[in-house]
């Protein structure tokens, strides 16, 4: 990656057009990128070009325009592979968001691995997309879920999850980065431990992909889920990957066209991986965009991004310091990205609707993360996030816009 | 008068800080729960009828953001008295004045205090948070099963 360039905010963000409005007749302070990120130019400009000029079916056209087309979407496979370092583009299955990845793997892998008396580890801060579909496993197969506790400050209680796995952990689905508290977890040592006992590990990367680079292998990860619409691609696409003898192990997850071999009314034989998990008509022209998003975080380079969010994230910590009545809510040493917070008096949504009118979009609720807002005992929080095309200056305006709070609520 | 002074008026923070009838009933003829998933806001409405259906005791608990507090605070102090028919005649009038078209000022005829709630049409997002008191109020006068929910 090009990461000798050095990291100019003022000019990236003229890749943005989002930013050339504003909103409420003041500049746009985006801090929502958690939720949804922001796209380039080129992403929307490559999606329309190729619907314009470039667009056909997928893998079973036997004309030219199907047959490029063909080739531009296995290019974008190629490209998501690269981008988290996994060996075979094979390994890379195409889903609609995170959640479709993870949903994925629990319904094809964990009803064929899951039983009475088995357990799937989970941690405490982690979004409904890690949490939902392991209980829907668990009510069918009479598995148990468990669940790591968490730190005051956000992160996980050391050499709780060593200790609870055992004979019985099938599986271990933990979240990278936690969207709600920004922690970033270990992956690669809690990955270890899993593995020193023989139990893989699906990582929901969701949060971390769009700030610092993932190395599926350096991690050893089994499965590794991505939304596109978080990584500065398009909604509607996501990526699940699985390390290649495990998916190749793995039934269907839905059946139809595209992931089959043969078909007759007495018997369906399946696809080869990836094919067996892509049923029906992708996104085409999403995952062709998501494949220019990533081709601009390459031109950019994400160490030089991680840099970046580092100096904004510990900027906008001091900041955030300076006003007594904010209190922040995740407060790992390691984090990324995020600053949940509240403000005693002020419920977030009354917080949010008034930082709007100072053009700041910021994310108030329980940011489906329900049982992190359950474990330190208030019902929301205001959440901040960061991406790389943030300023300092986005800060002051937020912090200003606190103060406007306090001036209803203080 | 800006937006924002317009949306959280000084009875409207006051209401918010210290809501009345906030509490429980010992032993209510109604009850209801009401939820805003979309924000968790979360509130209980406990109420006393006489044979007229008429409100002669009302308390709520729960937990909400300013809009949300405030409107079942002013709501209670409201209902207090009245029969179920003119409270559901005056539910249909403040749900006009927070959702009809924010470019145009609604009508406060008939919504005496409540029509302080006039700014929030012009924030769309947080018309749930001041009617989910008054379909909980509905649900607990018409003795629905479900809880009221905004969505």
């Amino acid at each position: 990656m090009s990461a000798d360039r050095p990291f100019d905010v003022r000019s990236v963000r003229r890749d943005f057009p989002i930013f050339e409005q504003t909103m409420r007749g003041k500049p746009l302070v985006f801090l929502d990128s958690a939720a949804s990120a922001q796209k380039p130019a080129a992403v929307a400009e490559r999606m329309a070009d190729f619907y314009k000029h470039e667009y056909a079916s997928i893998h079973r056209g036997v004309y030219q325009l199907s047959e490029a087309a063909t080739f531009e979407f296995e290019k974008a496979r190629g490209k998501i592979a690269r981008f988290i370092n996994a060996a075979n583009p094979h390994e890379i299955i195409i889903t609609r968001n995170a959640t479709e990845s993870i949903n994925l793997v629990a319904w094809s892998w964990g009803r064929k691995h899951l039983g009475t008396d088995d357990e799937i580890l989970i941690t405490g801060m982690e979004h409904h997309a890690n949490i939902v579909p392991w209980q829907m496993l668990c009510q069918e197969t009479g598995a148990e879920l468990r669940v790591v506790p968490l730190l005051e400050d956000g992160s996980l209680e050391p050499g709780a999850f060593e200790a609870m796995l055992n004979e019985r952990t099938r599986l271990a689905a933990l979240c990278h980065v936690s969207n709600a508290l920004g922690t970033v977890n270990p992956m690669r040592e809690m990955i270890a431990a899993a593995h020193a006992q023989g139990i893989p590990v699906l990582v929901d990367g969701a949060q971390a992909a769009p700030h610092m680079a993932v190395d599926v292998q350096d991690l050893d990860a089994d499965f590794y889920a991505i939304s596109a619409h978080k990584v500065f691609g398009p909604s509607g696409v996501g990526v699940l990957y699985g390390k290649l003898a495990l998916l190749e192990a793995m039934p269907p997850y839905q059946g139809g066209g595209s992931m089959i071999h043969t078909v007759s009314f007495e018997k369906t034989t399946y696809a080869e991986v990836p094919a067996r998990f892509e049923a029906g008509t992708p996104d085409i022209a999403g995952v062709i965009g998501f494949g220019e998003a990533l081709d601009y975080l390459e031109q950019i380079g994400m160490s030089a991004i991680e840099a970046w969010e580092k100096e904004l994230l510990d900027y906008a910590t001091d900041r955030l310091a300076e006003v007594p009545q904010v209190r922040l809510i995740g407060t790992a040493a390691n984090k990324a990205s995020v600053l949940s917070f509240i403000i005693e008096g002020a419920h977030p949504h009354d917080i949010g609707s008034i930082l709007d009118q100072e053009g700041i979009a910021i994310r108030a609720g329980h940011h489906c993360a329900q049982p992190v807002m359950e474990r330190f005992g208030i019902p929301a929080t205001a959440r901040a996030s960061l991406a790389f095309y943030n300023t300092k200056e986005d800060i002051d305006v937020l912090v200003r816009g606190i103060h406007r709070v306090l001036e209803f609520f203080g | 008068m800006d937006d924002l002074r317009e949306l959280y008026q000084t009875v409207i923070l006051d209401h918010n800080k210290a809501p009345r009838n906030f509490g429980e009933l010992e032993d209510p003829d109604r009850q209801a729960d009401g939820h805003n998933p979309l924000c968790g806001d979360r509130l209980t409405l406990h109420l006393q009828l006489d044979e007229n259906d008429r409100v002669v005791d009302v308390k709520f608990s729960g937990q909400g953001c300013a809009i949300s507090t405030a409107s079942t605070s002013l709501m209670t102090e409201y209902a207090l008295g009245k029969t179920k028919d003119e409270i559901l005649a005056t539910k249909a009038l403040f749900h006009e004045l927070v959702t009809g078209n924010p470019n145009e000022e609604g009508s406060t005829d008939g919504l005496g205090k409540l029509a302080v709630f006039g700014g929030v049409r012009e924030f769309p997002a947080r018309v749930k948070c001041a009617t989910l008191a008054w379909h909980t109020m509905e649900a607990a006068l018409n003795n629905d099963e479900q809880p009221a929910t905004t969505e």
